[in-house]
Order: structure tokens, then C-alpha cells, then sequence
């Protein structure tokens, strides 16, 4: 190797070490701290103590807050592939334009702002409510706040869909539309063809979408909070709750890393369809 | 297809799912747009028996805050752009043009922040920077947002050099240009449209942060989101709904505006 070519060599890193540098001391310290704090006892030796105590007072909100997510994230997918599929196939020029103008607005709208518009929307004195009364679907007295459960896992799906669904109708738009007309003129349903042969072909980016939707939802603060902090509620208050008045790191800690593994877990899945997916070939 | 009449019940179905569909977009929206301008709202009016602007007054008085919230926002988010487009402009670069030993492992590395939830990360930042005298200040806060912010920056401006066609550097340094002349002239001007792209996510990104900033900013540093959840959590309604609209307006902007900056070909090298 000459001599420029060994000096290109270490330039490269060169260029690379400074945004490396910022990824370590404030990403993966960090990272590596929650690790050590939630498996550290008060004398500095090792215990299992705080994710006994974890699990034993959070328990409920470590189920509540997986099921929420996994729902959302559910209901995700199928509004993200309804949308997405309507676009591609869609036989309705003005139809599919209106569609592509109005799923997106959510698209870039914070986390904290859609809790808060949430908040007022499907609040008992909410629009969604007189709406509803409004149309004679229920009677006033029925007017319930849906500030629960619910309400978070509809600020999620509202804020989130679009995300997946800009993916996922790119992703359909590459498809070669030959296979589709093909399917088509054979006569067969649009339903079918968006089954059978469109999402084959977008699995992989479907669940790249998924994916990151889940693990982002699962360390949301702000909707939980403005939405439902009352037990049984999302983890990450908890968290919040542990540090902010506690000053109680370590079972912070081990919640964190109870989430962590289930942000692993999710990626895990993500891994094993990917590999599955190259060992196939394209 | 032939017979056009016999479709109307289609479209029909399809304009009640579509007009569905807008009230869940817009219908929010609407709500949060008559809380900003409410006097008096009480259970079970439809609408507001009062509107007015006495609310918009006192959100924008020197006690509201919304003006120093709004300044202490972009503060925040220029210099938080500016660090991170600093560090990313030459990782992209490397990561796209120059051979990199472990360039995967490299790219992973700026995945991370993106794939792992960062609650854990934030919450012990925080204990640091307390120990060290970094938390409530600018500086901490914007270290935070800029080590979230350069992994996007990262990944699209590394997508933004690949899309730049390598022959025609090839060209300026057969002529006798030295590289940094043609970083200079050729390659950055190529790649401006999407590192604009990454710095107006980085900027959006950090305008609108809340969770770093509720652990790391605290008590000293309110940007307009902190502020938000105040009101909001303290029951006031309307002064939440007036800072939540400031906060909408970037955000929209920018929807409207992404594919311009955004081109297809830049996003489809992301990642690659």
C-alpha cells in the first residue's frame, strides 16, 4: 500500500471520529449507565433487587404499555396498508388524489402537540363526541371521555399511520406494474392483487415501518402523560415518576432495560425476516 | 368499466369513506383551532360561546413566556443543526466516497439512536450532566438534540453524496484540482438539496423535542414544547392550544414542502 494511499486511509476515519465521538459519550454511555445503575445495590455489589421491586410495582403498566404498543401498532399496519394499497391500485384519479393530499398531515406533527389535540378532541366535551350526537350515532347521555387506553392508542395510530403509509406507498410505487395488470386482466380482485402479489413484494419495508413505530411509541412520555397518567399507564411514566420525585435511579433503570428488551425483541423479529428474506434472494 | 352508470354506488362509498377519513385528519385539528380562539367554553356546547384573543394576548405577554420559550426554541434548534450538520457533512462524506474498514459496523453505530428507545438514554444524560454542571443550560440541551439529530444527518447526507455522479470529480481532479477544491465546487454544491433536507429535519426535529429536554433542560431551559405541556397539564386549555398551533405551523410547512427537498433517488440510498 503507498504511502497516500495509507494517509486516504486514516482521513477516512478521520472524518468519521467526530460524529462517532458524539455517538458514544451521549448515546451509548448513557445506554451503558442505565445497564450498570439497574443492576448495582447500594453497597456497589450486584443485585437483582430493583427489577424484583420493578416488576412487582409496575407489573400491570409493563403489560398495559406492551399491549398498547402492540395494538397500535397493529392498527397501524392495516391503515398504513389500506391507504398505501388504495393509492397504487386505485382506479379513481380523484379519489387517489385527495387520498395522497390528506393522509399525510399528521406526518411531521410532534408527539406532545398530538396529545394535546387528543386531549381536547376526545375529551367527554370533545368534537369526536358532538359529532357523534351531532350525526344521532349515540345520545348525549352516552357521551363517554375516551381518555384512556383508547385515547393513547388513537393519538398513536394518528400520528404514526402516515409515517408507515409514505413508506410503504413508495415502496409499492417501484413495484413493476406489469405483474399487477397482468393479474388484473386475468380478472382477478384488487383486494387479491394487494394481498397476493403487491404486498409480497413490500413486506420487508412494511416491517421496517412497523418496527421503528414500535420501538418509538414505546418510549413516548408526553402522550401517556397528557392523556392517561393514572395507573395502569405506559412505563415511561413511571420511569418519569421515579426520577422526577423519587430520585430513584435504579428501578428507573431496570424499567428501562425491561423496555429495552422489548425493543429487542421487536428488532429481533425484524432481523430473522430480513435474513429469511436474503437467504430467498430478492 | 363499460357502463359508468352502474358505478355511482362505488363512488359514492368511496366519497363517505374519504369524508370519514377527514374528519379523523382534520377533525382534531378543528378542535385544537377553536380551543386557541375559546373566551368561554363550557360542557355540552358544540363551539365556544365566546370567542376572542384575550388568551393570544396573555400567552404573548412578557409573563406568558411564549416569546422567550419561541426564542430559547430556535436558539436551541440553529445551534443543534449547526453541531450536527458539523459532525455529519464529513461522516457522510466518508461513509459514502472513501473506503471505510467496518463501514457497517459504522453505519449501524448511527442506527442506533434511531432504533432503541431513548427514554433510558435521556434520563441518565441527565445525572450526568447534573454532575457536571450541564443540566438546565443551552449547551447541555443542544448536546442532547445534536446526538440525536446527526444520525439522520448522517444517513442522508451520506445518501446525498452517493447520488452525486463520482466521474465528474474524477474530471476536476484529472484538471488539477486538489480535493478539497473539488469538495469545494463540485461535490457539496451537487449534494446541497438534501443536506438542506437533513438540516431542516434536524431543525424540525429539535424544535419539537420533549423528552430530552423535560430531563436535561430542567429548571432553567423552557422551549416552546416544555411550555406547552405546562399549560397543558396546569388545565389551561386555551394557552395550550395557542403553543401547540406555533408548533403546528413548521411542522405543516414542512409536509408540504418534503419532496421537494427529498428526492426520490436520495431516498432510496438511505441506508445503502
Amino acid at each position: 500500500m503507498s504511502a497516500t494511499a495509507v494517509a486516504g486511509r486514516w482521513r477516512a476515519y478521520a472524518l468519521v471520529l467526530p460524529a462517532l465521538a458524539v455517538i458514544a459519550a451521549f448515546f451509548l454511555f448513557p445506554l451503558a449507565l442505565s445497564a450498570i445503575l439497574a443492576f448495582r445495590a447500594k453497597d456497589g455489589g450486584f443485585t437483582l433487587e430493583h427489577f424484583a421491586k420493578a416488576w412487582e410495582l409496575y407489573r400491570t403498566d409493563l403489560i398495559f404499555t406492551v399491549g398498547i404498543v402492540a395494538l397500535s401498532t397493529v392498527l397501524i399496519g392495516i391503515v398504513a396498508v389500506a391507504i398505501a394499497g388504495y393509492l397504487t391500485l386505485g382506479e379513481n384519479p380523484r379519489a387517489v388524489a385527495i387520498l395522497r393530499w390528506l393522509y399525510r398531515w399528521p406526518l411531521f406533527i410532534p408527539f406532545i402537540v398530538t396529545g394535546q389535540i387528543m386531549r381536547a378532541f376526545l375529551a367527554k366535551n370533545g368534537m369526536l363526541n358532538h359529532a357523534l350526537i351531532g350525526s344521532g350515532l349515540i345520545e348525549p347521555l352516552q357521551a363517554q371521555s375516551l381518555l384512556d387506553w383508547r385515547g393513547i392508542v388513537i393519538a398513536f395510530v394518528w400520528k404514526q399511520a402516515p409515517f408507515v403509509t409514505l413508506l410503504l406507498a413508495g415502496a409499492m410505487a417501484s413495484i413493476e406494474t406489469q405483474h399487477i395488470e397482468a393479474a388484473r386482466n386475468l380478472g382477478a380482485r384488487r383486494l387479491r392483487v394487494l394481498w397476493d402479489i403487491v404486498l409480497p413484494q413490500v413486506r420487508g419495508t412494511l416491517l421496517v415501518g412497523l418496527v421503528l413505530s414500535f420501538v418509538t411509541m414505546l418510549s413516548v412520555l408526553s402522550v401517556p402523560m397528557m392523556i392517561n397518567p393514572n395507573s395502569p399507564t405506559m412505563v415511561t411514566v413511571d420511569i418519569a415518576y421515579r426520577i422526577s420525585t423519587l430520585s430513584d435511579y435504579n428501578v428507573a433503570n431496570a424499567l428501562c432495560l425491561m423496555s429495552l428488551v422489548v425493543a429487542a425483541g421487536a428488532a429481533w423479529i425484524y432481523l430473522r425476516h430480513a435474513t429469511a428474506a436474503q437467504a430467498k434472494g430478492p | 368499466m363499460s357502463r359508468p352508470w352502474r358505478r355511482w354506488p362505488d363512488t359514492l362509498a368511496l366519497a363517505v369513506l374519504l369524508g370519514l377519513l377527514a374528519f379523523v385528519i382534520f377533525g382534531p385539528l378543528a378542535n385544537l383551532f377553536l380551543w386557541a380562539f375559546a373566551e368561554k367554553w363550557y360542557f355540552p356546547n358544540k363551539v365556544p360561546q365566546e370567542f376572542g384573543f384575550s388568551f393570544w394576548g396573555r400567552v404573548f405577554s412578557p409573563r406568558g413566556g411564549a416569546w422567550g420559550s419561541l426564542g430559547t426554541s430556535i436558539w436551541i434548534a440553529l445551534l443543534t443543526v449547526v453541531m450536527s450538520l458539523a459532525v455529519a457533512i464529513p461522516a457522510g462524506y466518508a461513509l459514502a466516497r472513501l473506503k471505510l474498514r467496518w463501514r457497517g459496523l459504522i453505519l449501524l453505530a448511527f442506527l442506533l439512536p434511531q432504533a432503541v428507545p431513548n427514554l433510558p438514554v435521556y434520563v441518565n444524560i441527565a445525572r450526568v450532566f447534573y454532575e457536571i454542571g450541564l443540566n438546565g443550560t443551552i449547551l447541555g440541551v443542544v448536546l442532547v438534540h445534536a446526538s440525536h439529530g446527526l444520525v439522520l444527518a448522517v444517513w442522508i447526507a451520506s445518501a446525498a453524496f452517493a447520488s452525486v455522479d463520482a466521474s465528474l470529480e474524477e474530471a476536476a481532479r484529472n484538471m488539477g484540482a486538489s480535493p478539497w477544491t473539488c469538495f469545494r465546487t463540485i461535490t457539496l454544491p451537487l449534494a446541497a438539496p438534501g443536506l438542506i433536507a437533513s438540516a431542516i429535519f434536524v431543525f424540525l426535529e429539535s424544535l419539537d423535542e420533549f423528552t430530552g429536554t423535560y430531563f436535561v433542560g430542567v429548571p432553567d431551559v423552557t422551549t416552546l414544547p416544555l411550555l406547552m405541556f405546562n399549560a397543558s397539564m396546569g388545565g389551561n386549555y386555551q394557552i395550550a392550544s395557542i403553543t401547540a398551533l406555533l408548533l403546528l405551523v413548521p411542522s405543516i410547512a414542512f409536509m408540504l414542502v418534503v419532496e421537494r427537498f427529498l428526492k426520490a433517488n436520495v431516498l432510496a440510498g438511505v441506508g445503502r
